[in-house]
């Protein structure tokens, strides 16, 4: 990523303006052609620094209310194999493999879900447990009682 | 360069589920990904959609004027920039939550904190542009507090593709 790309992320992290011609008045803002804005958004959507375009809900807005954090003791063999399927569950909204904190915690694979109800949420758990099967020693859902703090991660000042 | 404000309404488990029209619906069920790069992304959206270009970017304006869009536009992967995430966890004493789950999110690096029940009960998330500014964040936060820090870095991020459905 160069200055420019730099640019345009400072320019685009707080949204896309609401115009006709959205990457047009980018490239004017910035003194680009929009023909550069477009490629250069383009390329980082292929290299994964853009994840991808387009509109962010609220969960709670749309009534997802039980966002649970599935967590999972899965077999050291087995686990990035598995993990690769349990991220591509359509409910499971991010899936990492972390270091557990053993004795306090044995679990090395972390998938959250969203869903509409507890029950639902534990619905996920089950398809989820039943992917991972033998593999899967112990597990647990952690539910958020509170949210303390949420800030938006603004990247680049 | 990196630094961490407070947005608007993001995430706040406060807010009640929202009444949407059959077309808000389907735009969110349609856009959450594949925004077009071209000369006038809104139209051919739109197009897909059934409406014309100024009620798809006045809906939009409207979703995120009610906080049922936290965004509209790219989604970056701040990892891929160099910032660092890490999740980390503390177990807390009833008599002393309070206090310190308010003293680590009084720091301006720690983006989300959220209660959970577990003995893991205050889990966040410190946010710095290098791993060696969040490590100083944690040790500061066990220094002051007395409570042990669990980190609980990412050894690997599989790929999802979540939309949630409105």
């Amino acid at each position: 990523m160069d200055d420019l790309d730099l640019a345009l992320v400072a320019a685009t992290q707080s949204g896309l303006p609401l115009t006709p011609r959205p990457y047009h008045a980018l490239a004017e803002s910035l003194g680009l052609t929009p023909a550069e804005v477009m490629a250069r958004m383009n390329a980082m959507l292929e290299s994964g620094v853009i994840r991808r375009i387009g509109v962010v809900p609220n969960h709670y807005a749309l009534g997802y209310r039980a966002n649970g954090m599935t967590v999972w003791d899965v077999d050291d063999d087995q686990v990035d194999a598995l993990g690769e399927r349990v991220g591509r569950l359509a409910f499971v909204s991010h899936c990492y493999r972390r270091p557990r904190q053993l004795p306090l915690w044995p679990y090395n694979l972390f998938a959250m879900v969203h869903a509409r109800s507890h029950e639902q949420a534990q619905a996920y758990a089950d398809a989820i447990a039943a992917m991972l099967g033998d593999a899967c020693r112990r597990a647990d859902i952690l539910y958020s009682s509170r949210l303390l703090k949420k800030t938006g991660l603004r990247i680049v000042e | 360069m990196k630094k961490v404000h407070p947005s608007f309404a993001a995430g706040d488990a406060a807010m009640p589920a929202v009444e949407l029209s059959e077309l808000d619906r389907r735009l969110i069920n349609a856009l959450q990904g594949g925004f077009p790069l071209s000369e006038r992304p809104f139209q051919a959206a739109a197009e897909t959609l059934g409406v014309a270009e100024a009620t798809l970017i006045a809906r939009i304006e409207t979703l995120l004027q009610t906080g049922v869009l936290t965004r509209f536009g790219p989604l970056f992967n701040a990892d891929r920039m160099g910032g660092i995430n890490v999740l980390a966890a503390m177990s807390l004493p009833k008599s002393d939550f309070e206090r310190i789950a308010a003293f680590v999110s009084a720091q301006p690096e720690i983006a989300h904190n959220y209660r959970r029940e577990h003995a893991l009960n205050l889990w966040f998330v410190g946010a710095a542009e290098s791993p060696d500014k969040v490590e100083a964040v944690f040790d500061y936060i066990e220094s002051v507090s007395g409570y042990p820090v669990y980190r609980f870095p990412k050894e690997r991020e599989f790929f999802v593709e979540l939309k949630l459905e409105a």
